[in-house]
């Protein structure tokens, strides 16, 4: 009965510490067996909550979670066969490396042969072969953090959950770690679930990316998926870049609205459903805009006046003022022959309406 | 032009900075070391008979100590007998004396008198005239002994050891061999109290360092609340608590549990000792755990049981070793206190519950063998000092963490 597509599954999952300020507001999530799965989110948008909930360290207030098609509730973390990296690792320091990968082992009464196996074979899948010996605290940051995932790993459970392992490396170590963490989970065929608030440590890691914020789902979605098509405002703003552009629906055909901002109407796709009148913000990619269009190419073109301009090897980025919008970024690929501007040039600028996305209206929040 | 400013060497402004401590250490030498040291040095070095009676005692060291010392030798004592009797030192001599033979006292005293009073025709005559223990080697011998200036018979002693006639050391007979299971006592008591504390005091650390901020503080003072209030009050309070008119007896015979005839004797024995020892140390045990404990961040404990180990294996083979420092430190600092804790047996020890700084009290205060309470003394300072050694061997003592 262990249902792949359902391994993990929350089903209308809340949380609330006062009973007022929900920190996870009535989830649903099914995780596959196998999968990679980034739950990606700012501080504080319920995501390192749900790990917990899932590792058995905090209640659910209301809803269920099920592992492997059985209800968890009422199991304690131990039983759960759940492995878990922490955020600071949380080797034991009186204990060495080998002492630590032992632990899971002897607790469960692994005979002592079987034990030292177990060990070096988890030692050798992080690549610290013969450092058994070692104490914790003699071990650089990417040494703990692999000691850390091997532990989590030796007792071979099929589940293994890490709360922002590389919080606490440098961005070159992240990045190998990145690869490392990837390697291990495709080898072992684990299903992983992984807390992160940085979007590119998603984008690199996960097969779906699961976007939190303020305590709700907001999309779950492959990472092209996410940036391609994102179905929210806060998606589009939190997963690369994207210029937004506040307006009002005026006609609505099929897939395809007519939006006012400003003076200009500008096509875009109606991706949330919404009725003729309503608000709502235009989420562009910056590279998805194109400089000086051969007239008549795009629906979309207006006029703008350039503000700023920043060389950045691969690509020139361009700040003009568009419809009265001081920020509106155009990427320009640094390839022969773009035409040079200057600040203070008036261009004309423009794009399909399939690279422009209605989405739901967000009053001005601060962005993450 | 200004003048550039001298700036004095980093050693110079070490020099003055260390400067600073010296008060302190004028403060430590005169108020600890230098007492410690004049105290360690009564218990070696006792120069009343030898200054007293140097004649004699220089007779004596070629006797053989079988017989009885010749005339020349009672000639020396009755003439420095007579003199001491003049300088009103004869009862201190003969207290001296006494010390290493009793009943000297008095022999030693009479013998002067006889000597300054009675002159008979030869000193030997005079003395045994005084008191016949002049007549007895014995006599003598113990003259000898507490003529010594520097001695280890206070040691001796303080290990119930004594000399027997031929000088070699041997232990005193077994009804007055008092220090040593005394000071074993000691060591059991302290033991008990260090492991009473450690089970009171680990689940009430545990708690302050688990509780929020707020609450921790509100715990943490009251646990420092008895240091507010005098050790007397404390110790009374016990006594009102547990004597046998007192407020547990009392319940327990109203609530039928003692009949009133029974009353259990709580207090003045060993177990009011314990009782109220473990209350005034427990503080000690405390607060060096709770120091410790609140550095163990709560995911150890969490790792631990997502890692499959049950409350039991995650307490003993996690927080348990994560929190000995705290426990050793504690043990010690409670231990150390306990073996010279006077005041508490004292109140309500009674006869049985007296440990062996009472007993140096006893020889400070009461019987004035200052040698003696001085050797007693350096034994205590020895068992700490080589429990320090013990501890430092198998725990550390850079691990020490006292709060």
């Amino acid at each position: 009965m262990p249902d792949d597509a359902n391994y993990v599954e929350f089903k209308g999952v809340s949380k609330t510490y006062d009973g007022v300020t929900p920190v996870v507001d009535g989830l649903d999530l099914q995780v596959e067996k196998g999968e990679f799965l980034t739950l990606l989110g700012p501080s504080g948008s319920g995501k390192t909550t749900c790990l917990m909930m899932l590792a058995g360290f905090e209640a659910p207030t209301a809803g269920s979670i099920r592992v492997r098609g059985r209800p968890i509730g009422d199991l304690p973390p131990r039983k759960r066969g759940i492995g878990m990296v922490f955020q600071n690792y949380a080797l034991f320091p009186h204990l060495t490396v080998g002492q630590n990968l032992s632990f899971p082992l002897e607790v469960r009464g692994v005979d002592p042969e079987h034990t030292r196996n177990r060990v070096a074979r988890a030692l050798g899948l992080v690549r610290l072969e013969g450092y058994e010996n070692r104490k914790t605290t003699q071990l650089s940051g990417g040494q703990q953090q692999r000691v850390a995932i091997a532990r989590a790993l030796v007792f071979e459970p099929d589940l293994v959950l890490m709360d922002e392992p590389l919080g606490a490396l440098d961005r070159r170590l992240r990045e190998e770690m990145q690869y490392e963490i990837r390697r291990i989970q495709r080898t072992l065929g684990i299903t992983c679930i992984y807390v992160t608030h940085d979007q590119q440590e998603a984008m690199v890691l996960s097969d779906r990316v699961a976007v939190f914020h303020d305590g709700r789902l907001q999309q779950i979605a492959s990472p092209e998926g996410l940036y391609e098509e994102p179905m929210r405002n806060f998606v589009a703003r939190f997963i690369g870049e994207n210029n937004r552009l506040p307006g009002r629906i005026e006609s609505i055909d099929g897939a395809v609205c007519d939006v006012r901002v400003g003076e200009a109407l500008i096509q875009a796709l109606r991706v949330v459903p919404a009725e003729v009148g309503d608000e709502t913000t235009l989420s562009i990619r910056p590279e998805r805009v194109k400089l000086a269009p051969e007239p008549g190419l795009y629906h979309n073109e207006f006029e703008a006046e350039v503000l700023d301009l920043t060389f950045l090897g691969d690509h020139l980025r361009v700040v003009v003022r568009l419809l009265g919008n001081d920020d509106f970024v155009v990427k320009i690929p640094n390839i022969v022959g773009h035409g040079a501007v200057i600040p203070g040039d008036r261009v004309r600028i423009g794009w399909t309406p399939t690279d422009c996305r209605a989405l739901d209206h967000e009053p001005e929040a601060a962005p993450p | 032009m200004t003048e550039p400013r001298s700036v004095g060497p980093p050693a110079r402004a070490r020099l003055r900075a260390a400067g600073l401590t010296l008060p302190l250490v004028a403060f430590v030498g005169f108020s600890f070391l230098f007492p410690l040291g004049t105290m360690l040095s009564r218990s070696v070095y006792d120069p009343l008979v030898a200054d007293a009676l140097p004649e004699t005692l220089a007779l004596l060291e070629e006797w053989d100590g079988e017989t009885l010392p010749g005339e020349p030798v009672f000639a020396a004592a009755a003439r420095e007998l007579e003199t001491a009797l003049g300088d009103r030192l004869a009862g201190r001599l003969g207290g001296r004396v006494n010390r290493v033979a009793s009943g000297m006292r008095s022999v030693i005293v009479r013998g002067a008198r006889a000597a300054a009073e009675a002159p008979a025709a030869t000193a030997r005559e005079t003395l045994i005239a005084g008191d016949p223990a002049w007549g007895d080697p014995a006599t003598w011998r113990a003259i000898r002994t507490a003529g010594e200036r520097f001695t280890v018979r206070h040691y001796l002693r303080a290990l119930d050891l004594d000399r027997d006639a031929g000088g070699s050391v041997v232990r005193q007979p077994e009804e007055l061999r008092i220090y040593v299971p005394l000071l074993l006592r000691t060591l059991m008591v302290s033991g008990a109290v260090t492991l009473l504390c450690l089970l009171l005091g680990y689940p009430i650390a545990h708690l302050i360092a688990n509780a929020p901020p707020r609450r921790a503080r509100w715990l943490i003072l009251l646990v420092l609340v008895p240091f507010w209030t005098s050790l007397l009050v404390r110790t009374t309070a016990w006594i009102v608590l547990l004597q046998t008119h007192g407020v547990v007896n009392s319940l327990l015979v109203a609530l039928g549990i003692v009949a009133d005839d029974g009353r259990i004797a709580m207090i003045y024995n060993m177990t009011g000792t314990l009782v109220a020892m473990t209350h005034v140390l427990l503080p000690f045990m405390v607060l060096p755990l709770y120091s410790v404990m609140r550095t163990i961040p709560p995911h150890f404990m969490r790792a631990a049981s997502s890692l499959g180990a049950n409350r039991r294996q995650s307490f003993f083979r996690v927080y348990w070793p994560l929190t000995l420092p705290g426990t050793a430190a504690g043990s010690l600092l409670v231990f150390i206190l306990a073996i010279g804790y006077y005041i508490t047996p004292a109140l309500v020890g009674g006869s049985s519950g007296q440990l062996f700084s009472n007993m140096i009290a006893f020889h400070m205060q009461t019987s004035l063998n200052w040698g003696l309470a001085a050797a007693l003394g350096g034994i205590l300072f020895v068992a700490v000092g080589a429990l320090y050694v013990v501890y430092d061997r198998l725990v550390g003592a850079s691990s020490l963490r006292l709060g």
